[in-house]
């Protein structure tokens, strides 16, 4: 079954994950900016990574015939440092109109400290500006619920925020009532230990119904599994739902929310030395 | 409220022949990890905050009162609603320590 992986964090992966997401059905990935595993130094550093995102990553999963989207910021991990913050927010704007950045994120909060709410405002304030879809990211473990309470509570400050315009990522039972319930789209993350394991996505999906609900794999430098949708759709079919069902929640769902960006589409994309885009270089592999 | 908006397929016996021995393996793991903490002999083990909001979790799975997930996710996490003055570590530890609040 075809899917779309709504959050990968490729740069961290092998393009043997590709492959492996590839021949289970993937054919879209968004990747939101994320943390390195250590604070990056400078703007600069940032101003690579925005180049690895939107140049890099899309024509190596385009060798897989995946389509690669992006989201850019400042990590919520990095958001303590107000004066990096600003100058890295000053220079997601010459990004933004890259053809595969759908919009701002993953912004949010991580140990729900002053200085991130400060960050994460200030990103909401440039996604607004530039009239950019919003994904964010909610703390992990004994911060998530704090930390989504004030998420949600801080865009609802902002009547020209369009709710359904905004994915509040990273659901569990505690806090998925309170994302909906204000319009939002969420997302369950399929993530080992920390967030939530197929069969309790699939109990929130009972509970709470399909809409604004997609799955994601989140897969990162950390513990975790690229081809985690496709195990999501072995457990629903497990559990005895239909292929209807499962379709909407993998791949329905996701053009839903992703195809609000005008640049979102799902045509074939050829691999680099077959593309109709000559500014598609082959990508180098065996470094 | 147990309603659910999809109901699911497969119904109450046919989810314990489903999921029941799988189950059985997590229980087992938690028997085996408290029994590791006693052999251990440490008493810190008994009152570090991770342990008592196990105890907690685990009270509630006996209850009989729904829902027990969201219920155990609360005993969990972070009651308070300020902010943090500033950041004092990148990761969260899994549960609540209100001593390390208290400063």
């Amino acid at each position: 079954m075809e899917y779309i992986d709504m959050h990968a964090h490729m740069v961290s992966r092998t393009t043997d994950d590709y492959h492996q997401m590839a021949l289970t059905g993937c054919v879209a990935v968004t990747e939101p900016a994320f943390w390195a595993g250590f604070d990056r130094g400078s703007a600069d550093a940032f101003e690579d990574y925005f180049r690895q995102l939107t140049e890099f990553e899309p024509n190596r999963a385009a060798q897989h015939g995946i389509r690669h989207y992006t989201w850019l910021c400042l990590n919520p991990k990095e958001g303590e440092n107000r004066e990096l913050a600003k100058e890295v927010i000053e220079r997601i704007p010459k990004f933004l109109d890259r053809p595969t950045v759908l919009g701002i994120g993953e912004i949010g909060v991580n140990r729900v400290t002053r200085n991130e709410i400060a960050t994460f405002h200030d990103h909401v304030q440039l996604a607004i500006e530039h009239n950019q879809l919003i994904h964010i990211h909610t703390p992990h473990l004994e911060d998530k619920y704090k930390g989504t309470r004030l998420i949600v509570d801080a865009l609802l400050q902002y009547p020209e925020i369009d709710p359904q315009r905004v994915m509040v990522d990273h659901a569990e039972e505690h806090t998925i009532e309170m994302i909906l319930e204000n319009g939002f789209w969420t997302g369950l993350t399929l993530y080992p230990q920390t967030k939530v394991t197929a069969e309790r996505a699939i109990d929130l999906l009972e509970r709470y119904g399909l809409d604004r609900i997609c799955a994601a794999s989140a897969c990162d430098w950390g513990h975790s599994v690229p081809t985690a949708v496709p195990e999501l759709i072995l457990a629903l079919r497990r559990r005895g739902h239909t292929n209807e069902l499962i379709r909407r929640v993998v791949y329905e769902n996701p053009i839903g929310f992703l195809g609000q960006s005008p640049k979102f589409d799902l045509l074939p994309r050829s691999a680099p030395g077959r593309s109709a885009r000559s500014s598609e270089a082959p990508v180098e592999v065996g470094v | 409220m147990t309603q659910s908006a999809i109901p699911s397929p497969k119904k109450g016996r046919q989810l314990i022949d489903e999921y029941f021995i799988e189950t059985r393996h997590r229980v087992i793991e938690i028997a085996a990890y408290l029994d590791r903490l006693d052999r251990s002999g440490d008493p810190a083990t008994t009152s570090d905050f991770r342990s008592g909001a196990l105890r907690e979790a685990l009270a509630v799975l006996c209850d009989g009162s729904y829902p027990r997930v969201d219920r155990i996710q609360m005993i969990f996490s972070d009651p308070t609603t300020e902010p943090r003055a500033e950041l004092d570590q990148k990761a969260a530890k899994g549960a609540f320590d209100p001593e390390q609040e208290k400063g």
